[in-house]
C-alpha cells in the first residue's frame, strides 16, 4: 500500500497558518527563488513547481508565499510515518513526500481494504492533507497506482491495473521515459507485451527490473522505520531499601547500564530522571540537568549527591527507574593532554552541581555582540550551553560595573563642575569627552528615546570616576557606569 | 615597602580574603589574573549594577571567567564553597549583600583550603568575618594625571601587619604597580609624574 502526498510541504504551512488565497511555498535554487510546493488554488491559476516567483507573480499577483522547510517537512513525514502505525506495524518511508505500507494481515481490522482506505482518507482529510492511495500485491504496483490513477488492483492480476498507466509509474528515469515514448512504448501494457532481449540491450536492466517489480515478479521489501532507541532503565527490588548507601548503590548499577547503552549510540545524556518508588506506592524523582552531554557513569554518580539527600525513604522503596529524558550527540573525541582534559571535566562537573542548587541556567559567562551600545556590546548566554569566545577585543576604555542611567541635576554640553549622585557630592577635576553614540534605529529601546548621547568620562576630586552622558536632543545629565 | 605589599597583593592561595570599599570590583578584577584556570565570580541575581566585560577586558580576560546569579545569601554562600571547594577555578569572587557570620567565613576558609583555591569575598563595608586571612579596602584616588590610582589598605593581616599602598595600573605589562610614598620617591620620578 502506498501513500502519496502531493502537496505535503504546502499542507503542512497551512495547518500552521491557513489562508483565504493562492499559496505556495519557495525555495532558493541557484540563487532563484522557485516554487517548491503550491496548494490547488494556486495550480488552478496555471502555477506549476519549479517556476520561478516573480513568473508566479506575473501570473497571480495576490499569491501568499512563505520560504519552505525541508527540515521540518522530513520530520513531520516521520510524524505521519508513526501515525500511520495505527493501520500496520510496517511503515517505511517512500521518497520525500510518500508513505509505504505493508498492510498484509491487518486489512480486516478496518472492514477491508475499502474501509481502511476510506478510514485513512477520512482521518487524513479532517488534517487538512491531500493524499492519494494505491492498494496493490506489490510496491511498485501501489506506488503505480497512488501517483497515476489511485484505486485498489485486485489480487494476483496486476496487469490488469496498471495497464493503462504511463510507463512513467514504473518509477523510471525521466530520460528512459521519453527513449520508450519514442518508440510509441506508452503505457505499461505496451512495454510488458515487448520482447525483453531488446529492451534490456537499449535501456539497460532498470526498466525491466522496475517492471517486474510493479507486476510482482520481483520482491521488493518494505523497511520500516527503526524505532528510536529508548534510554530507560529500571530495577525492581524484592524487598525495600531506605539507606541513602543503598539507593546509591542502586543508582550506580543503574546508570552503568544507561551509560553503556548511551556510549553504543554515540549519545550523551543531557537531563536525567531517576524516579524512586516507594512501597506505599508513591513516588520521588530526581532530575539532574547536565552541564554538557555526559556517558561515564563514574563522572555522573558524584553529582546525583545532592538530590539523593533530599529523598524521603518513608517506609522504603522498591523500584528504582532511571530515564535519559534528553540526550544530544557525543562522539568519541580525540583524547586531550590529561591536564587540559581533568580541567574542563572539572569545570563541567562544577557547573552541574552549582547548576542542580541555584538552576543550570543562572552559570553564565559573557560573549562579546557587535554593537555601540553600551548595554548590547556583550551578551550573556548560560556557560552550560554556549562555548567561551576565543578572545575579547579592547576598543575603548569603558566603565567596569554598568549601570541603568541615573539622572543628576546639570545643564550645558560639558559635564557639570559639582553635582550630587548617590547622595556624595562630587566635584569634577578632569574630564575627557564627548564620545557620541548614537541609537540603533533598527532595535526599538525605551532606554534611548531621548536620541543622541555624548559620553564622558569624568575624574572626581573625591576620587570617583565616573562614566556620564548628555543627551542633547533632550537636555540632561546621567551616569551610567563606573571606572575602576 | 614593597617587599611587603609583594607578600600581601598576589593573594595567598588556598585562602579566603575580603575587599570592601568602592575599588573592590577594580581589586577583585587584577586578582583575576593570577591563575591559569579561569575565575568564577558569584552575584546577587536581582543587583543592577552588573559587571562590564568590555570594561573588565583591560584587567583579565572576561573570556575565562564564570558568572553565577544566586538568589539569596546562603545560595551566594553555598555556591562559592563548592566552587572553592571543587578545585576546577583559579579564583572565586563572590558579593555578599549581609554581614558575614563566623561560622560561614570559617567554612568558606576550609573549603579553600581543601580546594587549594583563592576565596575573595567582596563585602559591603564592616561586613565581613573576622575568619578571613587578610581583609583590604579599596579606594579610587583623584590624581594629576594618573586616572589609574588607588588606595589599598590592608585593615586585616593574619599573618602580618597592617600596612597601605597607593598603587596604579600598567596598562602595558598589566599588572598592578605601587606608587612609592612622597618621602621615598627619587626626584626623577616626582619631575616626571
Amino acid at each position: 500500500m502506498s501513500l502519496w502526498f502531493p502537496r505535503l510541504a504546502s499542507d503542512r504551512a497551512l495547518r500552521l497558518r491557513p489562508v483565504e488565497a493562492a499559496f505556495a511555498l519557495t525555495a532558493k535554487q541557484s540563487n532563484t527563488d522557485r516554487l517548491h510546493c503550491l496548494d490547488a488554488r494556486a495550480e488552478r491559476a496555471g502555477l506549476a513547481r519549479g517556476m520561478t516567483l516573480s513568473d508566479a507573480r506575473a501570473l497571480q499577483p495576490d499569491l501568499i508565499t512563505r520560504p519552505a522547510d525541508a527540515p521540518g517537512d522530513a520530520r513531520f513525514l516521520r510524524a505521519l510515518a508513526r501515525w500511520a502505525g495505527r493501520y500496520c506495524p510496517w511503515v517505511g518511508l517512500e521518497g520525500a513526500d510518500g508513505l509505504v505500507l505493508d498492510v498484509t494481515g491487518s486489512t480486516h481490522l478496518f472492514g477491508g481494504e475499502t474501509g481502511l482506505i476510506a478510514d485513512m482518507r477520512m482521518r487524513l482529510s479532517r488534517a487538512g492533507m491531500e493524499t492519494r492511495i494505491g492498494l496493490a500485491d506489490s510496491r511498485g504496483a501501489a506506488w503505480a497506482l497512488a501517483h497515476f490513477g489511485e484505486g485498489i488492483a485486485a489480487p494476483g492480476q496486476p496487469l490488469q491495473a496498471l495497464g493503462d498507466l504511463p510507463v512513467a509509474a514504473l518509477r523510471i528515469d525521466p530520460k528512459l521515459v521519453i527513449g520508450l515514448e519514442r518508440l510509441g512504448l506508452r503505457s505499461i501494457a505496451d512495454l510488458h507485451a515487448t520482447p525483453r532481449a531488446p529492451l534490456a540491450r537499449r535501456f539497460g536492466n532498470g526498466v525491466l527490473l522496475r517492471l517486474d517489480q510493479a507486476l510482482g515478479a520481483q520482491p521488493e521489501p518494505v523497511t520500516p522505520l527503526a524505532d528510536p532507541p529508548h534510554y530507560g532503565v529500571r530495577l525492581t527490588l524484592p524487598d525495600p531499601i531506605g539507606l541513602l548507601e543503598d539507593v546509591q548503590a542502586g543508582a550506580a548499577r543503574l546508570l552503568a547500564q544507561l551509560c553503556s547503552k548511551l556510549r553504543h549510540h554515540d549519545q550523551g545524556a543531557r537531563v536525567l530522571l531517576l524516579t524512586l518508588r516507594r512501597v506505599d506506592q508513591a513516588s520521588q524523582q530526581v532530575e539532574l540537568r547536565l552541564a554538557r552531554p555526559m556517558n561515564d557513569p563514574q563522572a555522573i554518580l558524584p553529582l546525583f549527591d545532592r538530590g539523593l539527600a533530599g529523598i524521603e525513604a518513608g517506609f522504603g522503596i522498591d523500584q528504582l527507574r532511571l530515564a535519559a529524558i534528553q540526550v544530544e550527540d557525543l562522539p568519541p573525541a580525540q583524547i586531550q593532554s590529561a591536564v587540559r582534559q581533568d580541567e574542563n571535566d572539572g569545570l563541567a562537573a562544577l557547573i552541574t552541581r552549582i547548576g542542580t542548587r541555584i538552576g543550570l541556567e543562572n552559570v553564565q559567562r559573557f560573549l562579546p555582540a557587535d554593537s555601540h551600545i553600551p548595554e548590547r556590546s556583550f551578551i550573556i548566554a548560560a556557560a552550560a550551553f554556549s562555548d567561551p569566545a576565543p578572545s575579547w577585543p579592547l576598543l575603548r576604555p569603558r566603565p567596569l560595573r554598568l549601570f541603568p542611567p541615573e539622572p543628576v541635576a546639570g545643564t550645558g554640553r560639558t559635564p557639570p563642575a559639582r553635582f550630587r549622585w548617590r547622595r556624595m557630592t562630587l566635584r569634577v577635576e578632569r574630564q575627557a569627552g564627548p564620545e557620541r553614540l548614537t541609537p540603533e534605529w533598527w532595535l526599538e529601546d525605551e532606554s534611548w528615546r531621548s536620541g543622541l548621547r555624548d559620553y564622558w568620562r569624568v575624574e572626581t576630586a573625591q576620587g570617583r570616576r565616573l562614566w556620564m552622558f548628555h543627551t542633547p536632543q533632550h537636555p540632561g545629565w546621567y551616569v551610567q557606569g563606573e571606572f575602576a | 615597602m614593597s617587599a611587603d605589599f609583594a607578600v600581601c597583593y598576589p593573594l595567598k592561595r588556598g585562602r579566603a580574603h575580603e575587599a570592601c570599599g568602592p575599588g573592590a570590583t577594580y581589586f577583585a578584577a587584577t586578582c583575576c589574573n593570577f591563575s591559569d584556570k579561569p575565575a568564577f565570580w558569584i552575584s546577587p541575581s536581582w543587583q543592577q549594577g552588573g559587571l562590564n566585560p568590555e570594561g573588565l577586558a583591560a584587567y583579565c580576560d572576561p573570556t575565562r571567567l564564570l558568572l553565577a546569579r544566586a538568589a539569596s545569601q546562603i545560595d551566594i554562600l553555598a555556591v562559592a564553597e563548592e566552587a572553592l571547594r571543587s578545585g576546577a577555578v583559579g579564583l572565586v569572587v563572590a558579593e555578599i549583600y549581609e554581614p558575614l557570620s563566623l561560622t560561614h567565613g570559617r567554612r568558606l576558609q576550609l573549603a579553600a583550603e581543601a580546594g587549594r583555591t583563592t576565596g575573595l569575598i567582596l563585602t559591603p563595608d564592616g561586613m565581613g568575618s573576622n575568619a578571613a586571612e587578610t581583609r583590604w579596602c579599596c579606594m579610587p584616588l583623584s590624581g594629576d594625571r594618573d586616572s589609574t590610582l588607588h588606595r589599598w589598605d590592608l585593615i586585616k593581616n593574619k599573618s602580618g601587619t597592617l600596612e597601605n599602598w597607593v598603587t596604579r595600573w600598567d596598562a602595558t605589562a598589566r599588572r598592578v604597580i605601587v606608587v612609592s610614598k612622597a618621602g621615598e620617591r627619587p626626584r626623577a620620578a616626582s619631575a616626571t609624574g
